[in-house]
């Protein structure tokens, strides 16, 4: 069991209809490992966050989460909370990732009770737990999140993930909507987490430095298909296909300027 | 983006506007949302209590008494049959304000159920069961009255079922449209990979953020359903006489009014009116609170 | 500034917001000369939006403003009529989410020439003629085509390109871009940057460019400003600024964003978020983020210093002079 990846999807394939949106995509990630799927708008990366969450159903492949296959939908509520305890997801939009009626303590409260019972005491101070570890004080973690900024939601929404205590994270462009200070906050904190938890990620992201701050490994994806695979760090430094290439190339930095493609 | 792109603001005091913003629960509906609220929290006291608040027994005939004007005890005078029409207005409030209550609490019910379950299910239940409603909806309240009257006894029961039949459609669609974009939301999403169960979901999360919108709707409802009431009614197929009801009194007052004798219908007719423009007046500015509710 | 083509002095702007007035924009001054481009950088609540539509004379409504704007050596808000009209011909303007700008019940042919048609007394013909030349300069080559199709039928990259294209066809003297390329991948966003600035220099033409990320205003534009909390706390050109930053915001919006090539094992976050002009604390609106405050930068807001061949905001800027570049340690 100790060799068996925790996420192990192989060739996984998504069709609507004529439009092929997934394309024989394969990958893994190893227990403690972090991978980001790389890729523009049409690429498929949100498509296969969706295949692993359960939100969608491949139209064919393979996926394995902590030794269970979940490439079909999960019969019964009990094998859903099951999964929903192995695999979490972070959305992008803060605005639209709680519940407006609902504080953030209640939130994390209500997974808890969901995913681990116990008394309504221990669950208030795991609470108190995860908002320390995700940065929220008692104030920000009772408020509505109307009275929350975009990067305090973005904590309450890690929180509620982290409280489900899943092996997996996927980032679904978590801090792509968020400025760039509390963007940092925001990268700094999930290192924090990973270190402390030992959480494995999966970022979907366009922005290749959020990339190769988080990641150790990644996969670079263009219209459903995989174009390049391998440890960050080398991808990004030497990118061998052209894809990849002009990715990277056309990221702003000092002293760079952008260039006509046709 | 807004046009305004500004953060949403700190979690602690933020300087609060000095003047008193209203009633807790009335925040936001204005001078004309609170005084129609007081309209209706008259009327409904009314409705409760209007039986022991009559001065005189409104079913007491006394025909010497017929048409005769207002006197001092008897401040609208007497209708047709002697009856004092002050108490029979008094009276009348209760199954005046009973229907339209019964339709909205009925059409509420159904209608957010439905709602709730296509949105949520979508694919072929959503096509089937929006296809039947809108069958329904094409057919006027006052066409179904007169069908399902054919069928059981013209009664109020009956009447309330009619119209609440012809109101669910509407209700329906409009929080279908609500709950859809609600659905799409990330947090219901999060929710589902969680593992929490749909009802669940639909429930305590979907079902708890359109509640703002559905108070709003019934509000406005209302004041179709006792318009449409006091319709059947006067046609003879919902209260019947010698009940005192205030449409009914409309229809009873048609004699007095060729006499020279409008009080009847006058008076009953204004009770109708206030009811049903404080009813519209509070459901417009809820629905509009509704709407531009800060997420 | 005589030779300034659009200049704002001591701009001061308050919205209704909750029922009552609040500043969002705070004493902005700034000159941008014929053929010059200027970057305006902030985050949330920096006010650079605000300052795009206070020139344009697009403010919210309720909005309440001091200061003046001048345009070519006139105040803004004294123009009327056919002088507004030219107005809005020599000053263009370009927004991030091109869906939210343009009617979707109309073609894109409809879209562009109106205003030719309506305001300047074009032919249908010629206006049409127009637009399918400007479409062929910004990369779309069957112009004819595109003219009939509708928004919908277009990607967000060909849509925002459409609205450059759009913009350009007035002949403006100014280009005001909020975000343009935001809401692009990344690919095109260099696509349509280049466009951009090619077409600009090919012009003389001047612009505004508004953004969030620092890189992409030094790349494209000679002099970069960076907004906080409503007010403007450093004016440079974009090199200097980027390498040698004099405001400590700037220094903590550069040392913020994770590196591409190359490994940083934590990034130096700004402690706090990003505040509106009305939430900002007395004296220096950074004061309570800033590694670097001592009491003074409590007591009493800094004004804006020419410094360096820019100008600064900032109580302690002679002193922090040279420290702050990535790189030195600092708090």
């Amino acid at each position: 069991m100790a060799d068996e990846p925790l996420l192990d999807v192989v060739a996984l394939r998504k069709e609507f209809g004529a439009h092929v949106a997934v394309d024989d995509v394969s990958f893994q990630i190893a227990e403690g490992g972090s991978l980001a799927i790389v890729g523009e708008s049409g690429s498929g990366k949100t498509t296969i966050a969706k295949m692993i969450t359960g939100l969608l159903t491949p139209t064919s492949g393979t996926i394995r989460a902590c030794g269970h296959d979940r490439s079909k939908p999960a019969k019964g509520a009990a094998e859903r909370r099951r999964r929903g305890g192995e695999v979490q997801i972070v959305f992008q939009d803060p605005y639209s990732s709680l519940d407006p009626r609902q504080s953030g303590a209640a939130a994390i409260e209500e997974v808890l009770a969901l995913h681990r019972g116990g008394t309504s005491a221990a669950r208030a101070s795991r609470v108190a737990e995860l908002g320390s570890l995700v940065g929220l004080d008692d104030r920000q973690l009772h408020a509505l999140p109307r009275a929350l900024s975009g990067g305090q939601r973005q904590r309450v929404a890690i929180a509620r993930a982290l409280a489900a205590a899943p092996r997996l994270l996927i980032l679904d462009e978590s801090v792509a909507a968020l400025d760039v200070s509390i963007q940092a906050q925001v990268l700094n904190l999930l290192a924090d987490v990973r270190a402390e938890t030992g959480v494995s990620y999966l970022l979907i992201s366009h922005d290749l430095a959020v990339v190769r701050q988080i990641t150790d490994d990644v996969i670079v994806m263009r219209n459903g298909q995989v174009v390049e695979r391998g440890a960050t760090r080398d991808v990004l430094d030497a990118p061998q296909h052209e894809y990849t290439q002009l990715l990277r190339s056309s990221v702003p930095a000092p002293g760079w300027t952008p260039t006509r493609r046709a | 983006m807004s046009a305004i792109e500004l953060d949403p603001g700190v979690v602690g005091p933020v300087p609060a506007t000095r003047k008193w913003r209203g009633v807790p629960g009335l925040r936001g509906t204005g001078v004309a949302g609170h005084l129609s609220a007081l309209v209706l929290a008259i009327a409904g006291f009314v409705a409760v209590f209007g039986n022991m608040l009559a001065p005189h027994d409104p079913d007491l005939t006394n025909l010497s008494y017929a048409f005769v004007g207002p006197q001092p005890g008897h401040p609208l005078g007497f209708d047709s049959q002697g009856r004092d029409l002050f108490s029979r207005i008094l009276a009348g409030a209760r199954s005046s304000l009973l229907g339209p209550t019964a339709v909205v609490v009925l059409a509420m019910l159904v209608g957010t159920f439905l709602a709730v379950a296509t949105a949520w299910k979508g694919g072929r239940f959503d096509r089937w069961v929006s296809a039947g409603l809108d069958v329904l909806f094409a057919f006027p309240a006052i066409v179904l009255a007169i069908i399902v009257s054919v069928i059981v006894q013209p009664s109020l029961l009956s009447a309330t079922i009619a119209l609440s039949i012809a109101y669910t459609p509407y209700i329906a669609r409009v929080l279908r449209s609500a709950a859809l974009r609600e659905r799409a939301r990330d947090y219901i999403a999060a929710l589902e990979v969680q593992g929490l169960r749909a009802w669940i979901i639909c429930v305590r999360h979907l079902g708890r953020n359109l509640v703002p919108l559905i108070v709003a709707q019934g509000a406005v409802l209302f004041g179709y359903a006792m318009v449409d009431l006091a319709a059947i009614s006067f046609l003879g197929l919902g209260v019947r006489p010698p009940q005192a009801d205030w449409g009914v009194m409309v229809s009873t007052g048609q004699s007095g009014v060729l006499q020279g004798y409008p009080l009847e219908s006058l008076s009953a007719g204004v009770c109708i009116i206030a009811v049903v423009i404080a009813v519209n007046i509070l459901g417009e500015r809820l629905t509009e609170r509704a709407n531009s509710v800060s997420r | 500034m005589s030779d300034a083509l659009l200049e704002l002095r001591q701009v001061t702007v308050r919205l209704p917001i909750s029922g009552e007035q609040r500043t969002v924009l705070h004493d902005v001054s700034f000159h941008i000369r014929p053929g010059e481009a200027l970057g305006l950088v902030g985050e949330s609540g920096s006010g650079k939006s605000m300052t795009a539509r206070a020139v344009a004379r697009l403010l919210p409504p309720g909005a309440d403003s001091t200061g003046t704007v001048y345009f070519a050596g006139n105040d803004v808000a004294a123009l009327k009529g056919a002088a507004m009209r030219s107005f809005r011909a020599e000053v263009a303007m370009v927004f991030q989410d091109p869906r939210a700008h343009i009617n979707p019940v109309r073609t894109i042919g409809d879209f562009m020439t109106e205003a030719l048609r309506t305001n300047h007394d074009v032919s249908r013909s010629d206006a049409a003629k127009r637009a399918v030349s400007l479409l062929a300069e910004v990369g779309i080559a069957d112009g004819q085509r595109r003219l009939e199709q509708y928004p919908h039928e277009l990607s967000g990259g060909l849509l925002q390109r459409v609205m450059i294209a759009s913009a350009l066809l007035t002949e403006p003297k100014l280009l005001l871009a909020d975000e343009p390329t935001t809401a692009l991948d990344v690919t095109t966003q260099s696509d349509v940057m280049a466009i951009l600035d090619e077409l600009r220099r090919e012009r003389g033409m001047s612009l505004l460019f508004i953004t969030h990320d620092l890189e992409l205003a030094g790349a494209v534009c000679d002099r970069t400003a960076v907004m906080y909390a409503g007010q403007l706390v450093e004016e440079r050109t974009s090199s200097a600024l980027h390498d040698d930053p004099l405001h400590p915001y700037t220094a903590g919006l550069v040392g913020a964003r994770p590196r591409i090539d190359g490994d940083v094992v934590r990034l130096a976050a700004i402690p706090g978020r990003p505040r509106s002009a009305f939430e900002a604390p007395a004296g220096c609106a950074f004061s309570d983020r800033c590694v670097h405050v001592v009491d003074e930068c409590r007591a009493s807001r800094p004004s804006l210093e020419p410094l360096d061949g820019g100008s600064v905001r900032c109580h302690r800027a002679v002193e922090l002079r040279g420290t702050l570049q990535e790189g030195v340690a600092h708090g």
